[in-house]
């Protein structure tokens, strides 16, 4: 919100720097988000009057104006603006004076036509935005009068506040002033309106008997009713016209804007209706009947449901939703002479909904979302009456006024002991009070505590705790005491935590980078990348390339892959650790974790390499890979992941290559090699410390075996058959070759394997060795009928 | 033979062990002089055949003679294999500089600062606890003092998902939920912190991103105070971003704490005297915090008038990328190894 300090200043005798001044409304929980100066720079701008407008002879961008600038003399300027008429009033720059950026005004010829000053649009006298043409002056100034003078603007400062949801009091110029008041400990007022009043006649005019009702109480707190006649619909005086630019504001008509400068003044929205255009002698609040119409003052036809508010006329038709926007049929218009003004209080939570539904958030709905206060419609009407009173119009003496439920008002109970425990404070009773009161809240003290009355304005405030949050914001936070508590444990990572870390450290330690794709894709891109398709959808995704949760991570690390290819970075070795969602019977997803590797430029052994490592790394012995194909990857060079568990393998995902047809689409010209590991069974698993198996001191033996095995078999299960043949001799097998062609039949291929067996406690003989061998040879021959070769 | 002659053999077989220019030849020249007919040898042989006197003056002579050669064969080895190793080690000369160089890896630039996070924290003695990115609206809002319809729901730009009743599954705004779970599955008290993924409603600009990542603080104990609060930030303020930056509380609204603060630090590029990333204020928004709401520990079963505490949060993503000079918070999340690289 923002607020003039000029206007502050109405409210209480603010003195000082003004940056000091924003620096305690920031400490109240007012944020200053900028300040600024504005009025200044009007040194030797006056009010002139357009005599006569004149084509400059030589320039069609330019005319001739003459203006009287109060010596009843015609001076000449030339202006490229043309939006003015004689007899207008307008700025005019006399020679010498400084503008707003700094230039100069000097009396210069413009092809040939003297120029004796500049006239001004409201931008070049940093008096608003407007810049479309020549700034002409509202009302009857006198001529030659200073601008600043003539229009009662004076260097103000411009404060830019951000208001917490929780502060409806600030929503105003009256309430912050109030606020800052109390922090300064200064005194504040609100002066008494003298509105020009009329006698005792009925509001609504004779012959019309007056009714105001409120069939929905819960919708409507507060419901009155003012009546204005010999109101001239015109334009505002410049200075109110000014005020209202300043906080954001256009200025419209002379009833509009009062309307406008109320609310911002007092925080009391307000609604004004030609009375005239009113059916019937009474208004009535209710709820909309579903499916009701109204025309709102935008010209749109607005559906209305039962859960919006209507104020509805004599005939029960609907004039304005309420507290979000009036009906076009009772809209004020320049013939407009009787007014009816509507200051009412309503329910936050069906505002909040209304606006929100119709897509209609305004200002006012804004502070009655907040909460208004029910108390300050009188004062808000007979303001409005003295403000509007300057262009004649008169207030009515009587009022209308109906009440609805209204937010419980009841003390209280605030605790000083709560109110120390909350803060780390040491107050007592009186030190509380202390800080309340200047605020408005009505401290009674009950022993050692206090009942406290929350006033109108502090619609949020209800709770005891909803107090404590006062005392410390004006007790200021940054004057609170400091501690640091001592933590009962001792901070750790849990097992799960700590080996995600040791893993990325693992996987980064083979000279992978770390990507974070986003997880939210397209359904396209699941099905490009044969992810599984069956994935979580949004209901309101802002781009359909975010609709769906990704159940792979195969799609972000392929998309990274294509980026960094398109960017003339091949050969990119990435890896991601993160969750992916994959639907199930209830309503959340399950969410495992999952290790993503993409190996660009890579085949896939190098992928099944990572995988050695992080399964090595992770004390995982006995996995074993099952060569298949599956959608996405190389079919002939995937296998899916088997890790040992308790009650037989548990696959663990899918290790090998992307499938060409899949790195083509994405317009990636390198094979890529992939892993995708849950990571299920891998962290945190229950392994205890690592159990020490003797270093044998005794001399070891090697035996190389070579078998001629159908391609069906896989190495690894060859491998893991001579282990388990070899028994506990066996230190270590691994494949040191594999040949394919001459003397070995088709569909088969030599894998050759180094075997080394020791003992713990003692050298092995020949015989044993021989024994060993031969073993495994049998085991070879009768689980893959796999032949030895010479 | 006699004494000259011995001088003679000796200078001569002298003469052929230093000839030798390799260890081989030197082998041969070895062998030559210890055969049988080699003049020294057949000297020694003949000694038998002398007089007494002579005998003894001419043996000693002899084995002068051939400890003189035995001296000049181990110097002329000793040359010869100083030689050799020296050809070898030359042939071998390598310009390191030459090295292709290795590729190291690297943490992703959020997880490095993730990492340090939870690091502070936990040598506060904090836990860090985890929870999951798709939620129920009562994790999420609800049970945060966040009824439906409550007007400060629009403070969060929300995903929702086609799941359950329409508007009841979400994708995490934040990760309160997880000091939900949290409190919902233990007693008091509790000194956690909880990082993690989080989505908005949002279009990707320099300052936002869709999904991004925070952490939030909760503690709740006996006795804890706006206080404890107030210290904990600046611990952990001055920890993490060192001795000279300091942090302050602003007073400020969130539906699950009260009183509630944002939470600014010291300008971490002027320290304080006003600069252009801090608007002059000498203060960088950091966070939002407060004491926790009544409401909430009523969700989790907590009794208020027991236990007191207090909760944190604040973005990790935004942070880092402003400590790091990284202007545009999109270039987190492009994966492109140009970036990814850099840290
Ligand atoms: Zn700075």
């Amino acid at each position: 919100m923002k607020v003039l300090l000029s206007w502050l200043r109405e409210f209480a005798p603010f003195e000082g720097d003004p940056v000091e001044l924003g620096d305690q409304m920031s400490d109240l929980g007012m944020a200053v988000e900028s300040i600024d100066h504005v009025g200044g720079g009007l040194d030797g701008v006056v009010v002139a009057r357009v005599l006569a407008l004149r084509p400059h002879p030589d320039a069609e961008r330019i005319q001739l104006v003459d203006v009287d600038a109060g010596d009843g003399e015609a001076t000449q300027i030339c202006c490229g603006a043309f939006n003015m008429a004689e007899g207008d009033l307008v700025p005019l720059a006399t020679l010498g004076t400084t503008m707003a950026n700094g230039m100069t005004i000097e009396r210069r010829k413009l092809r040939g036509e003297w120029s004796n000053g500049m006239l001004c649009s409201a931008r070049e006298l940093a008096m608003g935005d407007d810049h479309e043409g020549i700034w002409v002056l509202p009302g009857d100034l006198a001529l030659g009068t200073p601008l600043a003078e003539a229009i009662g603007v004076t260097p103000d400062v411009l404060y830019d506040l951000e208001i917490n949801p929780n502060r409806p009091d600030a929503m105003s110029v009256a309430g912050v002033a109030r606020d800052l008041a109390a922090r300064l400990r200064l005194p504040f007022e609100l002066p008494t309106p003298k509105p020009r009043r009329a006698g005792a006649d009925a509001p609504w005019g004779a012959g019309r008997p007056p009714t105001v009702e409120i069939s929905a109480p819960e919708l409507c707190g507060r419901f009155h009713v003012r009546v204005l006649e010999d109101v001239v619909v015109g334009s505002s005086p410049a200075w109110m016209a000014h005020r209202l630019r300043c906080a954001g504001m256009r200025p419209i008509n002379s009833v509009v804007d009062v309307s406008n400068y109320v609310m911002l003044e007092l925080g009391q929205p307000n609604h004004t209706y030609d009375l005239d255009l009113v059916s019937g002698p009474g208004l009535r609040v209710r709820w909309a009947n579903d499916g009701e119409r109204i025309t709102t003052l935008d010209d749109a036809e607005r559906t209305l449901d039962g859960a919006d508010g209507v104020i509805a006329d004599a005939e029960d038709r609907a004039i304005g939703i309420a507290g979000v926007m009036g009906g076009a049929s009772t809209e004020i218009s320049a013939s407009t002479q009787r007014v009816l003004l509507e200051m009412a209080w309503w329910d936050p939570m069906t505002i909040a909904r209304s606006s929100r539904r119709l897509g209609l958030r305004s200002e006012a709905s804004m502070r009655f979302e907040r909460g208004c206060d029910p108390e300050v419609v009188e004062r808000a009407a007979e303001r409005f009456a003295e403000l509007l009173a300057t262009s004649g119009a008169t207030l009515l003496a009587g009022s209308l006024d109906a009440r609805g439920e209204l937010p419980d008002r009841q003390p209280v109970r605030v605790r000083t002991a709560r109110v120390n425990r909350l803060l780390g404070t040491d107050l007592d009773a009186g030190a509380v009070a202390a800080e309340l009161t200047p605020i408005g809240f009505t401290c009674a003290s009950a022993g050692a505590d206090l009942d406290v009355v929350v006033p109108s304005y502090r619609y949020d405030t209800r709770t005891e705790t909803d107090v404590v949050e006062e005392v410390a914001r004006h007790l200021s936070y940054s004057s609170l005491p400091s501690r640091r508590p001592a933590s009962p444990q001792t901070g750790s990572l849990t097992d799960r935590q700590r080996d995600r870390r040791r893993l990325r450290a693992v996987v980064a330690g083979l000279g992978l980078a770390e990507a974070m794709p986003s997880p939210l894709l397209s359904p396209e891109q699941l099905e490009r990348c044969g992810a599984p398709t069956d994935a979580m959808v949004l209901t309101n995704p802002m781009a359909a390339e975010e609709s769906v949760l990704r159940t792979s991570l195969r799609p972000g690390l392929l998309a990274a892959v294509a980026h960094n290819a398109a960017h003339r970075n091949p050969g990119v070795r990435l890896f991601e650790v993160g969750t992916v969602f994959l639907p199930t019977d209830g309503v959340l997803p399950d969410e495992p974790e999952h290790l993503g590797v993409a190996l660009a430029g890579d085949e896939a052994p190098a992928a099944v390499a990572v995988l050695d490592v992080v399964l090595e790394s992770f004390g995982i012995e006995g996995w074993d890979l099952h060569n298949e194909p599956t959608p996405g990857l190389h079919p002939t060079r995937s296998a899916r992941i088997l890790l040992p568990a308790g009650a037989g393998p548990t696959e663990a995902g899918w290790v090998g290559e992307i499938d060409p047809a899949v790195v083509e689409a994405l317009g990636i010209d390198e094979r890529v090699a992939w892993l995708e590991l849950d990571l299920a069974a891998v962290l945190a698993r229950p392994a205890g410390p690592a159990h020490y198996r003797t270093v044998s001191r005794f001399p070891s033996s090697d035996v190389d075996l070579a078998f001629v095995v159908s391609d069906d078999v896989s190495a690894m299960a060859l491998r893991r058959t001579l282990v388990a043949a070899g028994g506990d001799l066996v230190a270590w097998v691994r494949l040191f070759d594999t040949y394919r062609g001459a003397g070995i039949e088709d569909g088969h291929r030599s894998l050759a394997y180094r075997v080394r067996l020791q003992a713990a406690d003692r050298t092995l003989t020949d015989a044993e060795v021989a024994e060993v061998s031969a073993a495994m040879v049998a085991a070879a021959g009768s689980h893959h009928q796999a032949r030895q070769r010479g | 033979m006699n004494a000259e002659d011995v001088d003679r053999a000796a200078s001569e077989a002298v003469a052929s062990v230093r000839a030798a220019d390799d260890l081989e030849s030197l082998a041969a020249v070895e062998a030559a002089l210890g055969a049988k007919s080699a003049p020294l040898n057949a000297a020694k042989r003949s000694l038998g055949a002398l007089e007494p006197d002579q005998r003894k003056e001419l043996g000693r002579r002899l084995n002068e003679a051939r400890a003189e050669v035995a001296t000049a064969v181990e110097t002329r080895r000793s040359e010869l294999a100083a030689a050799a190793r020296a050809e070898l080690l030359e042939a071998e000369r390598l310009d390191l500089t030459e090295s292709p160089g290795g590729r190291a890896g690297h943490l992703h630039l959020v997880t490095q600062a993730r990492d340090e996070l939870e690091d502070v924290f936990v040598g506060m003695g904090f836990t860090v606890a985890e929870g999951p990115e798709v939620e129920t609206d009562w994790y999420n809002f609800e049970a945060l003092n966040l009824p439906p319809a409550h007007p400060a729901r629009g403070m969060w730009d929300t995903l929702y998902l086609d799941s359950g009743e329409p508007g009841t599954v979400l994708l995490r705004t934040h990760t309160s939920p997880v000091q939900i779970r949290v409190m919902s599955e233990s007693e008091p008290p509790i000194y956690s912190v909880m990082p993690g993924r989080v989505y908005r409603r949002d279009t990707a600009d320099a300052s936002h991103t869709p999904v991004f990542h925070q952490i939030e603080g909760l503690v709740v104990d006996r006795g804890i105070s706006f206080a404890d609060l107030a210290g904990t930030l600046e611990a952990f303020t001055t920890t993490y971003f060192g001795r000279s930056i300091h942090s302050r509380l602003r007073p400020s609204y969130f539906p699950f704490t009260e009183p509630s603060a944002e939470f600014d630090i010291t300008c971490v590029f002027c320290g304080g005297d006003g600069c252009r990333s801090c608007g002059g204020t000498g203060w960088l928004e950091l966070g939002g915090c407060g004491m926790v709401h009544p409401n909430v520990f009523a969700a989790v079963g907590y009794d208020p008038e027991e236990w007191t505490g207090f909760a944190f949060g604040f973005g990790i993503d935004r942070m880092t990328a402003q400590r790091n000079g990284v202007d545009d918070l999109r270039e987190l999340f492009t994966n492109d190894i140009r970036f990814l690289e850099q840290f």
